[in-house]
């Protein structure tokens, strides 16, 4: 079992929705995103998702556009970032799910990509522009090297693509609560009730909701139907801001424990 | 044996399928049905080829280059005149299936992306037509570089939103066409301009440019009783390029050349060559040949011409590169504007860049293969670039000598 499943049953056991926080690894820099997730972790984050800096990330707003454009100017690439695993592993055992485009992914190769994920410390792996139509040889090679394989499910999936993300997925299944990229937003979506719906009809996996969450009233609606809450933009927008001040950790310190205890109140 | 039909997840070979999230998967099914749906439908091609014919100017002239090829004593060439159609290049084929498409789907805004503009002309051009909303999305740089283009598509109604990420070309601009349509998937239909991204816009593209093929084909075979050849086609994501082949594929006599913007220089960066400096990869929802660095990362590309200055090539292109189909040629920047120059001075016809990349291979070549036919598929005028054309011959702009002679 991985430390994901692990954390989805004390999820289930407490009846506490997981905080699940997203950050670009590599920005500012390496060794700094090590102790922004060992703040994070202290604020009360369950489970972190290594962003993988990319070139060309469509499936992202401008909040994370820039953090992937200041980590590759900081020198930022997949090796990088499985050395960044390996630091966070090395003092913690929170849960790491590597986040990534394709391309990166492909270019490395999967099969040395599931050796080397295991070795760093990941536990699961979710690529934002694979559809599960092509990924049977990613799904394959990271089931043998004991990765989860997690996938998105969107609003617009049809009920088949959504047993389809389902079967494709282990660890949990990533919602996406609305159509568009990920960023900010005011409101939580309409969407995030029915979906969370529907999912649950094909799957006993966890479902965590993300794109667009950013304060505690939003992570505790979400969490009421949610197993997991998934913060990215309002974080990286945090870095974006302090990235070069020491107060950095303490603010995201802080938002972790301000999401954290919105989602508790959730009794 | 090549096939030419992608399999049902839209691969060719190896390459093609469909990279993108989620939220788009939906969305790209229903495109696929509606446009196979509209492909057994009569009314759907009858009221496509009544457009082709009445509004865009179908079918093209396949001119016999007489001077051109004289003026180079070996092979005889004939242009396949897209520079001739309604807005200046091949791209209205495309626009015209696909906003009949997107009627029939009920889409009342249309989003595109744009190079050189001239996919983004022809888009704000069919969104007029058919009284569309329409927001086309076109780097920086491009806009700079085309900035004849980026007037007519707001005279033509059309919201044109300037992409300052990366590199500020072609990339950046389907990066952000794609952020809307992944935004506003309900509403809207995305008309891609190239055969790019994911099925089944590769294969959809290619087929409403078949026709560029199918009657370079007769025509040939009218004025010259045989095959071409030779069939010789620019490549940026390579949709005049698959519409011109398309039709030759299985003429296993006939060779097929692909013609890719050589840049400034072989080095990564320098160019959009993407057989001879790049590797497999995935970009904007397709798997093909990209440019890349060893982590994956897509390079930045350049060309002196908007419409090839990209990092991928199109997934079918990939596929009859590897079988061994079509060649591959990459031609720089100078070989293309001296290509211009000739053919405006022999034929009087001024060629986009884009297309002067593909009558440059001709240049290079002919002189070689007397006897040998041509066809080179001149896919769109130069008007567009007559600023890029001042400034690489500023001789030309002088008024010195002018007034003796008057």
């Amino acid at each position: 079992m991985t430390r994901i499943s692990k954390l989805f049953e004390r999820v289930k056991r407490d009846g506490e929705p997981a905080l699940i926080a997203y950050l670009t690894a590599g920005d500012p820099d390496g060794e700094r995103t090590v102790a922004l997730v060992r703040a994070l972790e202290k604020g009360g984050a369950d489970l972190i998702e290594l962003g993988v800096p990319f070139s060309d990330p469509i499936a992202d707003g401008p909040v994370i556009q820039r953090a992937s454009d200041r980590a590759l100017r900081a020198g930022a690439s997949l090796k990088g970032v499985l050395e960044i695993a390996r630091k966070i592993r090395a003092e913690s055992e929170i849960p790491l799910l590597l986040f990534s485009y394709m391309n990166p992914l492909v270019r490395f190769g999967f099969g040395e990509l599931a050796r080397e994920a295991v070795k760093s410390g990941i536990d699961g792996v979710l690529i934002t522009d694979l559809s599960v139509e092509e990924a049977d040889g990613y799904v394959k090679c990271m089931r043998e090297a004991g990765l989860d394989t997690v996938f998105l499910a969107a609003p617009t999936s049809t009920p088949r693509r959504l047993e389809l993300v389902a079967r494709y997925s282990t660890g949990f299944v990533y919602l996406v609560s609305r159509t568009g990229v990920t960023g900010e937003r005011e409101q939580v979506s309409d969407s995030v009730g029915p979906l969370v719906e529907s999912v649950r009809k094909v799957t006993d996996l966890p479902l965590a909701v993300g794109f667009g969450i950013k304060s505690a009233e939003q992570a505790a609606e979400v969490g009421k139907v949610g197993d997991g809450v998934v913060v990215g933009s309002a974080i990286v927008r945090l870095i974006e801001e302090y990235g070069k001040s020491a107060e950095l950790e303490t603010k995201l310190e802080a938002l972790a424990r301000e999401l954290k205890q919105g989602m508790r109140r959730r009794t | 044996m090549i096939s030419s039909q992608p399999d049902s997840q839209g691969h060719f070979g190896p390459y093609g399928g469909r990279y993108v999230p989620e939220t788009l998967m939906a969305p790209l099914e229903a495109v696929e049905a509606a446009w196979l749906a509209a492909g057994k439908d009569a009314a759907f091609q009858a009221e496509l080829d009544l457009l082709l014919r009445t509004y865009a100017g179908r079918p093209t002239p396949l001119y016999f280059a007489k001077r051109l090829s004289e003026s180079l004593g070996g092979a005889r060439i004939y242009l396949k005149r897209e520079d001739l159609l309604h807005t200046g290049a091949h791209k209205i084929n495309n626009c015209l299936g696909q906003v009949l498409l997107a009627h029939r789907m009920g889409k009342k805004r249309i989003i595109a992306e744009t190079g050189a503009g001239q996919h983004g002309v022809a888009t704000a051009t069919v969104c007029a037509l058919f009284g569309l909303e329409c927001i086309v999305y076109m780097g920086e740089e491009d806009m700079r570089r085309q900035r004849l283009n980026v007037f007519r598509m707001r005279l033509l109604g059309t919201k044109v939103v300037g992409v300052t990420a990366g590199s500020r070309t072609l990339k950046d601009a389907i990066s952000e066409a794609m952020r809307d349509w992944v935004t506003n998937v309900e509403t809207t239909h995305y008309l891609l301009g190239s055969a790019l991204g994911a099925h089944p816009y590769p294969a959809m593209v290619r087929d409403f440019h078949r026709c560029i093929g199918l009657e370079a084909r007769e025509q040939i075979e009218a004025a010259e009783r045989r095959l071409p050849d030779v069939v010789i086609a620019c490549v940026g994501g390579g949709s005049n390029a698959i519409g011109a082949f398309h039709a030759f594929v299985d003429e296993a006599a006939v060779r097929l050349i692909g013609v890719e913007a050589g840049g400034r220089g072989t080095a990564l960066g320098e160019h959009a060559a993407r057989f001879s400096g790049g590797a497999p990869g995935v970009l904007h929802g397709a798997n093909s040949y990209l440019l890349q660095d060893g982590d994956g990362q897509v390079s930045l590309t350049h060309s002196v011409s908007a419409g090839l200055d990209y990092a991928l090539v199109g997934p079918e292109h990939a596929y009859l590169h590897d079988q061994g189909r079509a060649e591959y040629v990459s031609i720089e920047d100078g070989e293309a504007l001296q290509a211009a120059l000739l053919l405006s001075r022999t034929e009087g016809i001024i060629p986009a860049l884009e297309s002067a990349h593909a009558v440059a291979e001709a240049i290079r070549r002919a002189p070689d293969e007397p006897g040998k036919l041509y066809v080179v598929n001149l896919s769109g005028r130069g008007d567009k670039d007559i600023d890029i054309y001042r400034e690489h011959f500023p001789e030309l702009d002088r008024n010195e000598g002018e007034t003796q002679s008057a």
